[in-house]
């Protein structure tokens, strides 16, 4: 078998292992172990493919298996990878590996509950291995749908109706995608010839600019509702503050990324003349996202609620710089997808920790949890620096990368609107400091707090792990930037007469 | 030789009407104490008859053209002969109920004879065919949908389908009187030649499309459905829901392609209209239901909003989308509404509130109405998925777009009502859930069915291959 379709049979099989366990041990150590062989077989794919780079192979996909699903329709199950997709399968591997162990002590339906969270992972992987219009759509829709399931059932606070209101709008942004992708299927042999699905070949022809004015706001809307597209980001703050911990951190982690990979691999790079022609309104749109996002943040007390809105600030920074076209703008895109990603699910694991001990995400209600429970405190810190770009760590790297980028445009309106995004750093240490200030330091207030206990092994584990990869970019960037360079040369070359 | 070829052409409907008058006679026979076997007996012998159906035939037309066999109505005969053993496997626990196992006999007799007349009409090769073989279908129906002859209810909802059907017959009849007049033929093929945008064939055209509109329950002819499926016994609804409206579907695709080729341009304008008035219509009410049966009703209407999109596409393409969306959706449909009837059969509860928190106590149960109501919306990887995304493939084909938009909308909207019930079982609390109960083991084998078409029939990909290689020389 293709070692890419292994990145679905792996889940696929440790569900079934997990119908075979009883109770709450059984379920996560089959978790834990099926997960772990993805980690393993993630990092083996890393390897592999620098390798394959390395020898000199500069086909645009490597290691792609094509084989026909439906031939009268032209519907393959087509799967290769570039950087950018080995980037975000491992992106996605760690974050479920500690998912896992971020959710150890899941007591009630433990086993639906780790199926739901692992069938939401083979969504994301399926997602991130596939080339082909049908498969990518049919696993992106996949990747929501546990979720209701996810939030509604272990969630806490108003888990009902965020579960209803998360679907319903990322449901909804999928229907948008779905007349994208027909739109794109029926404008994909202009010249005559049998109608494709595979992007490959579609990149190949060029899509008729009045096809593609039609279809590109369908396409980007449908994977920006996913990106927390302003105005249509009001899923994320409810579904994140509501959903368990391993839920929020693999869909803000993952599951947001998805969205922008989307609008990149599809919307922008099938669709280019368009994507220039319109990049003014989503240019708009997403630097009110970054801004209002942060400024969101700011008036927040609940932590949960105050890293979503910093998510939608954050992934609304990776969709404007998408916007910008330009090869420094995507290098800094896909470098904060990763980062973000990974941060994010710290944050998120972490809040998750504390809230299973102070039983509150009240930043007023908990104050110098640092001398208390130090781990968790410090973990929490590096994420927050982490999260507002200090060098080192990978923030920096990204964000850097992407203004770095914006600015490269001559045009006013784009000098504008980078500006004003970029004005959203300060934003963000604002939220950042103040948060860690009113919760972590000073004087413990709450006398129950004292009685805290630190993490616990799983808790480190889980939180280690996503520290080091965060480090591990930010001390050595260009070990990733070159990989995603490199993948992104053809995307380029295709998009040339359309960059800035 | 040439008899042996008529009755090998015919093998489906001869072995309904053989197997229906077998069971008639056998049960003269059976002392009311035993009916369970009779039960049993007409399972197997119909079981036995439906093998026969899959057996290879040279397509062909019998008594001058007014017969059709070819390879896509055997399939979809078959398609609707599986439909029927679900529900008869699914009716088990149902007849056994000491009051209606004395009528146990008329149950199958009925069922089967409604079904002689669909597939009478799916190879009907003229109008008049195409009529009696409806008409044969219609009738039958109204006496099994009054087979709780002890509830008003069911009584009421007879009486409403047989005066809604003889009057949509009425006017169905009119129509195609009317194309006879102008174009002097009753037989497809010759019709096709004369169509032309004429007044008077416009006017039959929209008598005719009336009368099919209400046979498959589109909006507007739609208002009889709901209280007709609330009040007949949930297995005749989900004989409704499924094979009389799949049947329909398909002689409708069949007609409007060949028939009314000439005027594709009017009939998808009117098709679009009516598309979007049924999807909209049907979810929003469906919105609103707190009966399972009712919901589901609704439920169906829109879904027959969606088959429309495929029927637009025309072509081979169009008509293998709306066989293979019929495919799936005789396991999906069946597979909500088997699980509605064993939970009615075993505590009588036919409430969507009355699902509240059945996770706990029927889990198998539950996650099979959730597989179902999942395929119903069109989630992967389970079949719905599959076949809707045909349909609107198929509808893209033609370049309506705005049309799927709109339909992809509703498709959302129905979510929220789908994940509604998904509610009430996995997440709602209940002091006093459905208790646990074991269905009757036909009972599960027709949802065993059911759960292997959902999961398997979409991912499966030869299957639609399949169709598709028998529709595209048709057309």
């Amino acid at each position: 078998m293709n070692i890419l379709s292994l990145f679905v049979a792996v889940p696929v099989i440790t569900i079934t292992g997990i119908l075979f366990t009883k109770g709450l041990k059984g379920a996560r150590l089959v978790s834990a172990i099926g997960m772990g062989i993805q980690l393993l077989l993630s990092v083996f794919l890393v390897f592999y493919y620098l390798s394959v780079r390395g020898a000199g192979n500069l086909h645009e996909m490597v290691l792609m298996v094509d084989y026909a699903w439906f031939p009268s329709l032209n519907i393959h199950y087509v799967v290769g990878v570039d950087g950018i997709s080995v980037a975000m399968i491992a992106l996605t591997s760690i974050v479920i590996f500690t998912g896992i162990f971020a959710s150890w002590e899941m007591e009630y339906l433990s086993r639906e509950f780790f199926i739901s969270l692992i069938l939401l992972a083979t969504g994301v992987f399926g997602f991130f291995i596939s080339l082909d219009l049908f498969t990518i759509f049919l696993f992106y829709e996949l990747a929501v749908i546990p979720m209701y399931l996810l939030i509604g059932i272990w969630g806490t606070g108003p888990k009902e109706f965020a579960a209803m209101k998360l679907t319903l709008m990322l449901m909804g942004g999928s229907a948008l995608l779905m007349v994208g992708i027909l739109g794109i299927y029926y404008h994909s042999a202009p010249d005559g010839g049998a109608y494709t699905f595979n992007i490959l070949e579609i990149a190949k022809i060029h899509i008729p600019i009045k096809a593609q004015r039609f279809f590109f706001p369908f396409t980007f809307v449908g994977f920006g509702v996913l990106g927390a597209l302003f105005p249509l980001h009001t899923w994320s703050p409810d579904g994140h503050s509501s959903a368990p911990t391993a839920v929020s951190m693999l869909h803000a982690g993952v599951l947001m990324k998805l969205g922008a990979y989307g609008c990149f691999r599809i919307a922008i790079f099938l669709m280019p003349e368009a994507a220039s022609e319109l990049a003014w309104i989503f240019i708009i749109l997403t630097s009110i996202s970054v801004v209002y996002g942060a400024f969101g943040a700011i008036m927040q007390k609940d932590l949960k609620y105050i890293n979503a809105y910093s998510s939608v600030s954050h992934v609304g920074l990776i969709l404007f710089a998408l916007l910008m076209m330009n090869k420094t703008a995507f290098d800094g895109a896909i470098l904060q997808m990763i980062s973000h990603g990974l941060m994010t699910a710290l944050f998120f694991a972490l809040i998750g920790m504390i809230y299973g001990r102070t039983h509150t995400r009240n930043i007023n209600e908990m104050s110098g949890l640092m001398k208390v429970i130090p781990f968790l405190g410090v973990m929490y810190v590096i994420a927050g620096l982490a999260s507002l770009g200090l060098p080192g760590f990978s923030g920096f790297v990204a964000e850097m990368t992407i203004f770095v980028g914006a600015f490269q445009h001559k045009d006013l309106f784009y000098r504008i609107a980078s500006i004003i995004v970029a004005s959203s750093i300060v934003i963000t240490a604002v939220y950042i400091l103040r948060v860690i200030g009113m919760f972590l330091l000073g004087p413990v207030r709450n006398k129950e707090h004292l009685q805290l206990k630190d993490a616990r092994w799983f808790e480190k584990l889980s939180t280690t792990t996503l520290v080091i990869a965060i480090a591990g970019i930010g001390i050595l960037p260009f070990w990733l930037s070159n990989t995603i360079m490199n993948s992104l040369q053809p995307i380029i070359d295709k998009l040339a007469p359309f960059l800035h | 030789m040439d008899s042996l070829r008529y009755i090998f052409l015919m093998r489906h409907e001869l072995i309904l009407v053989l197997v229906a008058l077998i069971i008639l006679i056998t049960d003269l026979f059976v002392s009311p104490g035993r009916k369970p076997r009779l039960i049993k007996f007409s399972l197997f012998l119909f079981t036995f008859g439906m093998l026969i159906g899959f057996l290879p035939v040279q397509p062909g037309t019998l008594f001058g053209g007014s017969f059709q066999g070819n390879a896509l109505t055997d399939f979809f005969k078959d398609v609707l002969n599986l439909a029927v053993l679900i529900v008869f496997l699914q009716s088990d626990g149902y007849l056994k109920n000491a009051e209606n196992s004395t009528k146990a006999g008329e149950f199958f007799v009925l069922i089967l004879l409604t079904l002689t007349g669909m597939d009478f009409m799916i190879s009907s090769g003229d109008f008049l065919t195409f009529f009696i073989g409806l008409e044969t279908a219609s009738i039958p129906l109204a006496g099994l949908v009054a087979f709780d002859r002890h509830k008003s209810r069911s009584a009421e909802a007879g009486v409403k389908l047989i005066l809604l059907s003889a009057l949509s017959s009425g006017v169905l009849l009119f129509g195609l009187s009317l194309i006879y007049g102008a174009t002097g033929s009753i037989y497809f093929d010759d019709i096709a030649g004369h169509i032309t945008a004429s007044p008077l064939i416009i006017f039959g055209f929209i008598f005719f499309i009336t009368g099919m509109g209400f046979k498959i329950s589109l909006v507007p002819f739609h208002l009889w459905t709901a209280d007709v499926y609330e009040g007949a016994p949930v297995n005749i609804t989900a004989y409704l829901s499924v094979v009389s409206k799949g049947a329909a579907a398909f002689i409708l695709t069949i007609i409007l392609y060949k028939v009314f080729k000439n005027i594709t341009g009017l009939w998808e304008t009117s098709l679009y209209v009516l598309a979007v008035l049924t999807m909209t219509v049907g979810n929003l009410f469906a919105l609103r239901q707190d009966n399972i049966k009712r919901f589901l009703a609704f439920s169906s209407i829109a879904q027959a909003g969606y088959i429309l999109l495929g029927i637009m596409g025309t072509g081979g393409l169009g008509m293998s989308t709306v066989v293979y969306f019929v495919l799936i959706y005789v396991f999906t449909n069946l597979g909500a509404f088997g699980v509605a009837s064993a939970i009615s059969n075993a505590s009588g509860v036919e409430t969507i509130s009355g699902y509240n928190g059945l996770y706990s106590t029927n889990p198998k149960l539950s996650l099979l109405m959730m597989l179902s109501l999942f395929s119903l919306a069109g989630i992967p990887p389970v079949a719905g998925f599959f076949g809707k995304f045909f349909l609107f493939t198929s509808a893209g084909n033609k370049g309506y777009f705005i049309l799927i938009l709109i339909a992809v909308i509703n498709a959302t909207i129905a979510l929220y009502y789908y994940l509604s019930v998904v509610k009430a079982m996995f997440i709602n609390k209940n002091d006093h859930p459905v208790p646990y109960f074991r269905s009757p083991n036909t009972m599960r084998l027709g949802l065993i069915i059911c759960v292997l078409g959902v999961v398997f029939t979409g991912v499966f990909g030869n299957i639609f291959e399949y169709i598709m290689s028998l529709s595209h020389p048709l057309f």
